[in-house]
């Protein structure tokens, strides 16, 4: 699958949407955890974005818009007021300076292409905000300025969120490798 | 610059984010310094299996057709791209522009009653008292319609589905009454309509399975009464809704 262009070209919501489809839905289960309500978010998502679509503006990130969507879609459903309901993320302000890490060799941390199974457990059990935060920075790629979009966060804290998002990823890495 | 400033800023700068200015400058360090290479080499290997790891779910074909479906048309018409200035075309774009004004029509009818379904299921949605007889039994929900309006109907056994009666109450269409009953499925509401069919015979479309930009809609015909199912479940669980609704006749 290939990360759609930035910029949207102009288009139906059919043309534009449907492209995005598979990403969204793949996004969508990643949140959600559970199949049937991951088919519930995308057909709402699409729902409200076709219903919107007069007011979104040809030509500008599309992608965004849609993901954004979905988001906010899934904070307000039973799954997404329980994630927001339990997590809570210590200083995630967008004044916080980004952690430092640890220094360790490459072979202590090492996350090859092979493990792809153990990083997508660890990435299961990554708190929502870290879990969507990283994807759309590592598998969306995303820009900064387009997760501020997403996520309706600062982008100082889209910053510090993902240095949090990757620390936390690492250390359930490597309780994942000791177990 | 001492290698934790340096170090702040690797995760940006495999992100994309450094400016050019910046992005040089960690380059030249990192040429220099074994421990920081070390780290963003580390750094590197865990976005790039995260970017592996985040392909994971893959939808049904079956759902991603429902979805195309249900936003196809939103395209300008073909014939206004292909429009051809001789007679004969005209000829012919008059026949289709005849054929497409009654097709017109008749879906202006058809949106304009799912219109009227549409509202009257978000009237009971919001409403504080969303039914009048309030029970998951059939056998209370159904009796307390005898008199209330002027046809009898069966409600399917829900043991074993995933749905749950709510209650019911009485409705209008056509300025016609009949009944109105919620089901629940998870946090979805559904609102079944029964009215006689003598009252809806100027509305198209018999037996059907019809979207609304928001709502799924289901809709047949049995024994002189017309069924509609309306609600944002997902299109199986509305067809679940149906098949039930259909065996109890």
């Amino acid at each position: 699958m290939s990360v759609p262009e930035e910029r949207s070209p102009s288009g139906s919501f059919e043309e534009l949407a449907m492209p995005l489809f598979d990403r969204l839905y793949n996004f969508a289960q990643w949140l959600t955890h559970d199949r049937q309500e991951a088919e519930d978010l995308v057909q709402e998502t699409y729902i409200k974005a076709l219903k919107g679509f007069a007011s979104y503006q040809q030509g500008t990130n599309f992608r965004a818009w849609m993901y954004r969507i979905l988001r906010n879609t899934f904070l307000t459903s039973r799954t997404g007021l329980q994630s927001a309901a339990t997590v809570s993320l210590d200083a995630d302000g967008e004044n916080d300076t980004l952690v430092p890490e640890v220094k360790e060799t490459p072979e202590s941390i090492l996350l090859r292409r092979s493990d792809q199974q153990l990083v997508q457990e660890a990435l299961g059990r990554l708190p929502v905000p870290y879990r969507e935060v990283l994807l759309l920075c590592e598998f969306e790629e995303m820009s900064y300025q387009d997760i501020s979009m997403t996520l309706a966060i600062p982008m100082g804290t889209v910053m510090s969120r993902l240095s949090r998002a990757r620390r936390a990823l690492r250390d359930i890495v490597r309780e994942l490798q000791r177990s | 610059m001492a290698c934790e400033s340096w170090s702040e800023k690797l995760d940006a700068y495999f992100d994309g984010e450094l400016t050019a200015d910046d992005a040089r400058a960690l380059q030249e360090h990192l040429r220099g310094c074994s421990s920081c290479a070390a780290d963003g080499l580390a750094r590197l290997q865990q976005k790039l299996a995260v970017r592996g790891a985040g392909q994971r779910f893959t939808p049904d074909p079956a759902f991603r057709a429902r979805i195309e479906k249900s936003i196809a048309g939103r395209k300008p018409s073909p014939w206004k791209r292909y429009w051809l200035p001789t007679l004969a075309t005209a000829a012919v774009l008059l026949m289709v522009s005849a054929f497409l004004l009654t097709l017109n029509r008749e879906r202006r009818g058809e949106q304009q009653l799912i219109s009227e379904l549409a509202d009257l299921h978000v009237a009971t949605l919001a409403s504080a008292n969303p039914v009048d007889v309030i029970s998951t039994d059939r056998h209370t929900v159904k009796p307390w319609f005898a008199g209330r309006i002027p046809f009898t109907f069966n409600l399917p056994e829900l043991q074993a589905s995933p749905f749950t009666l709510v209650g019911g109450k009485v409705s209008y269409l056509n300025q016609s009454p009949g009944a109105e009953l919620i089901y629940r499925v998870r946090q979805h509401q559904i609102s079944v309509f029964i009215f006689q069919e003598k009252d809806l015979r100027n509305v198209p479309g018999a037996e059907s399975a019809l979207n609304s930009l928001s709502f799924q809609v289901r809709s047949w015909t049995h024994n002189g009464l017309r069924y509609f199912v309306i609600g944002d479940a997902n299109a199986q669980d509305m067809d679940k809704l149906t098949e039930l609704l259909q065996s109890a006749g």
